[in-house]
């Protein structure tokens, strides 16, 4: 793809904003500004960023929905930041150079984020050419096994492509395998005095319970998987009876996956984090008179609150700010929280001064979860008029719900918690010992679309070739949901 | 061309396959009525997203920012939800089944490859001829509004450098009088086919909202074919009961009127236009009558059935008759004119039972490539 290239006038800000971002205290990957016109912005955008992504429809789709946001003047993408080393940032052509500026500001933020935020350190910074690798691989893939044969299969792993343990990059999650010898672990005998011994354990049922515990045991050696697997691609690709090429494009796709995770795990921080920048630096250090009055026009329109979602733009930065403001007064710890005094609590001032330092220590170590988990307060809660809605069947509208403090911080955790995503494990992979895949969803008070987990089903027996169920829970009632690649049932379990 | 064109290319292509196979349901929900603009048509298409496990919100809810009250209203739903089970298309606020754009032409081109529709073979003189301009080459002349200046330049350049006057340190290129290159156009003519179709509508009292509405589907459909076939296709429209007045498309399909039925004064009216306004032998016509089948009397079917035998559809290239089924007509009409006119496959009739008839019946119409 050729880019255009930055006017020495904003090479110069470029530089002049990188200089004082490191001065702030930002600390990012060398950065590189591109210039890009909208249809290559929405071109990207479709491919995630990543203009050397493997042939699908898919990126098709979005690019046809970006276009036509755009053309219809519904959206318009400012900037697109890479987490790779160094850090690539595209920059729309034909915005206004402060506009630009407030663009770049931003980026900064993000590669800081990206380089520095915990979720994001075991992410590939050479993705950029990994992708290229994958999308070579697939080309030839699809090349030797036929085009379409590789476009179907390429859609059945993105249909899956959510269920991956967004931990796992950080954590041992399996338990050393059964040793295939262990004897197993002896009966309780009921406690007893020797000479009663033989009457409150009577030898014929001991004999009976370490049968029953030995084979119960020899079943546990036996159980694939031995606990239950997040990670469902993973175990698919371990024991799926898949062909090479399958396993192959398997492989890519959840690796691209687990790349992407960091990044909608903190979608609220990311994007906060990076709005505080740009608005304190373009405020206090890079505007002029001239220009504060269409910046505060760009910004306010990035700031837009939404009565049907939460802007993480908006939310991430008042966040961010409001800790600021909290560290910076010691309105925290336990002395805070136990006064009850309103007037005092309002006016609390400790002078402490700490508002930067614990920023920068959030942006560190959390992501969205704990991020709202540990710093949403009912105060900020009432500030930002946060408020929870539901669907009224009965006049067929979507209504405000509560302002409840606890109800709207749960409902936003929910929608949070596995960035967004049901919980879903592998339970049994010889499910009514037949070789059937048992899936299970952990409900958490949310229910699947049917509509789509049917579909999904209907996938994942492509993978595994013999029919796969899904236990969870819909209208407060425990089901079974199968698909035996042509029939879709619901059961009760027994 | 872009990396982004094959894979846009192919999802169109998934989009194209997958409004083919709901074709028929497209057409009897009438669905894509009032969703067309000039060209374009905006289909709903769905389930064309991957499909994953997900949650759905209208189980779930969500959640907002901004003023109301517990039990205000922030969005209307989209009008599905009574009696809608759960977890339907487009579920939540923002979020819609996606809708992709496809030309009349495209959608005009589906229909004929789903109907298996034959081509229309015009017939009459080729009247009118449409002029366009191709740009395809250059030229030493022309008007300075179409001069081409890399060609122009690369000209200059190279007299410059025959010439000995290029001085790789100083690269000023002058071009003269001689060096100057224009794109240059052709003229093409095409010939063009005169069309019209002229719709007819029995709008007496029997003729209920239901009726209506399957005659408006049909419309759709057949104008969007012939209009594809026809480039710059006229269409009139004339609604009787007892009396017959030509009105416009909006009112066409908004008029209801009580009394009796006349059927012979809309083809008075049709021939009447028809001879004044459109020569058959310059003209394509393609009169299209919908009723319930009821007419006033045995005497006035006669004296329609002598206006087409003698006028109308010597001068049509076929005349189509829908016979839409309500539950006060008699049905009557549609049996007279295939007794009269049986053999005669330049008459065709079609009986419109509900909807999910419409798709046959545009077969039936549309079938004979005439």
């Amino acid at each position: 793809m050729t880019t255009l290239t930055l006017s020495p006038e904003l090479r110069k800000w470029a530089q002049k904003i990188e200089k004082l971002a490191a001065e702030l205290g930002l600390d990012f990957f060398p950065t590189i500004f591109e210039l890009v016109t909208y249809e290559q912005m929405n071109m990207l955008a479709a491919y995630d960023g990543f203009p050397a992504r493997f042939r699908h429809w898919k990126w098709g789709m979005q690019y046809e929905q970006l276009s036509k946001s755009y053309k219809w003047g519904l959206s318009k993408i400012y900037e697109l930041v890479i987490n790779t080393d160094p850090c690539y940032a595209y920059l729309l052509e034909g915005n206004a150079d402060v506009e630009q500026k407030l663009v770049m500001a931003h980026v900064f933020g993000h590669c800081d984020f990206f380089k520095n935020n915990a979720w994001y350190s075991r992410t590939n910074r050479k993705m950029l050419d990994q992708m290229a690798n994958h999308a070579s691989k697939i080309a030839r893939i699809a090349e030797r096994h036929g085009e379409e044969r590789v476009e179907q299969f390429v859609d059945v792993c993105l249909s899956i492509d959510n269920l991956i343990d967004l931990h796992l990059p950080f954590i041992e999650r399996r338990r050393k395998a059964v040793d295939e010898d262990a004897l197993p672990p002896d009966i309780q005998k009921l406690p007893a005095r020797s000479y009663m011994d033989r009457y409150i354990n009577p030898e014929a049922e001991l004999a009976e319970r370490r049968e029953k515990l030995a084979r119960e045991f020899e079943e546990l050696k036996k159980k694939i998987p031995p606990e239950p697997e997040r990670d469902v691609m993973l175990f698919l690709l371990e024991h799926a009876p898949l062909e090479r090429w399958q396993r192959k494009i398997l492989s890519i796709i959840r690796e691209e996956a687990y790349y992407f995770a960091p990044q909608r795990m903190t979608k609220i921080m990311n994007e906060g984090w990076a709005s505080y920048w740009h608005s304190t630096m373009m405020t206090e250090h890079i505007c002029d008179d001239s220009e504060i009055i269409d910046f505060a026009c760009v910004h306010s329109g990035t700031m837009a609150m939404s009565a049907t979602s939460i802007n993480p733009y908006k939310i991430g930065l008042e966040l961010f700010r409001d800790i600021e403001d909290r560290w910076n007064k010691g309105r925290f710890g336990l002395e805070y929280e136990r006064c009850d005094d309103m007037v005092q609590r309002a006016n609390w001032d400790r002078q402490l001064g700490l508002g930067r330092e614990k920023i920068f220590q959030v942006r560190k170590v959390y992501n969205d979860v704990m991020f709202i988990d540990e710093f949403l307060t009912p105060e900020f809660a009432e500030q930002q008029k946060l408020f929870t809605y539901n669907y009224n069947r009965k006049n067929d509208a979507w209504e405000v719900k509560t302002r409840e403090f606890l109800e709207v911080k749960a409902m936003m955790l929910k929608q949070l918690t596995n960035f967004g995503q049901p919980a879903i494990f592998v339970e049994d992979a010889n499910y009514k010992n037949r070789g059937e895949l048992l899936l299970e969803h952990r409900h958490d008070g949310q229910d699947l679309k049917l509509d789509y987990a049917k579909e999904t089903l209907a996938n994942l027996v492509v993978l595994w070739s013999r029919p796969v169920h899904l236990k969870t829970v819909s209208d407060d009632k425990t089901l079974i949901w199968s698909h035996d690649g042509t029939r879709f049932e619901e059961t009760r379990p027994e | 061309m872009q990396r982004i064109d094959s894979d846009h290319r192919r999802f169109r292509e998934i989009v194209r396959g997958r409004i083919r196979k709901n074709l028929k349901k497209y057409i009897s929900n009438g669905e894509l009525i009032g969703r067309q603009g000039k060209d374009l048509v905006s289909v709903p298409v769905p389930q064309i997203d991957l499909p994953r496990f997900k949650f759905g919100q209208r189980e779930n809810g969500g959640m907002g920012q901004g003023d109301g009250q517990p039990g205000d209203q922030i969005q209307q739903g989209d009008g599905q939800g009574q009696g809608q089970s759960p977890g339907e298309a487009g579920d939540s606020p923002g979020e819609h089944p996606l809708e992709v754009e496809v030309s009349l032409d495209d959608l005009a081109q589906i229909l004929g490859e789903e109907l298996e529709l034959p081509n229309i073979e015009p017939k009459g003189k080729k009247k009118f001829e449409s002029y366009s301009r191709k740009y395809t080459g250059i030229r030493p002349v022309g008007p300075n509004s179409l001069r081409n200046f890399k060609r122009t330049y690369q000209q200059a350049l190279r007299r410059q450098l025959i010439s000995g006057v290029y001085d790789p340190k100083r690269p000023t290129i002058v071009p003269i009088r001689a060096d100057m290159r224009f794109r240059s156009f052709k003229e093409e003519t095409k010939p063009h086919h005169n069309a019209v179709i002229i719709y007819m509508m029995d709008v007496s009292g029997s003729m209920g909202d239901e009726q209506k509405e399957i005659v408006r589907i049909e419309s759709f459909w057949l104008d969007t074919w012939l209009r594809s076939q026809y480039k710059g296709i006229e269409s009139r429209y004339i609604i009787h009961d007892a009396s017959a007045r030509e009105v416009d498309r909006d009112t066409f399909f908004r008029t209801k009127e009580s009394g009796g039925t006349m059927i012979s004064s809309a083809y008075k009216l049709c021939w009447e236009i028809m001879n004044n306004e459109y020569p058959p032998g310059e003209w394509n016509i393609y009169p299209f009558h919908f009723s319930d089948g009821d007419n006033w009397s045995a005497d006035d079917t006669m004296s329609c059935v002598k206006l087409l035998r003698d006028h109308i559809v010597p001068s049509s290239n076929v005349f189509s008759y829908g016979q839409v089924e309500s539950p006060y007509g008699s049905g009557q009409f549609i049996k007279d004119l295939r007794v009269h006119f049986r053999g005669d496959d330049q008459v065709i009739t079609s009986e419109i039972k509900n909807k999910d008839a419409i798709v046959g019946s545009i077969k039936d119409f549309l079938g004979k490539g005439k």
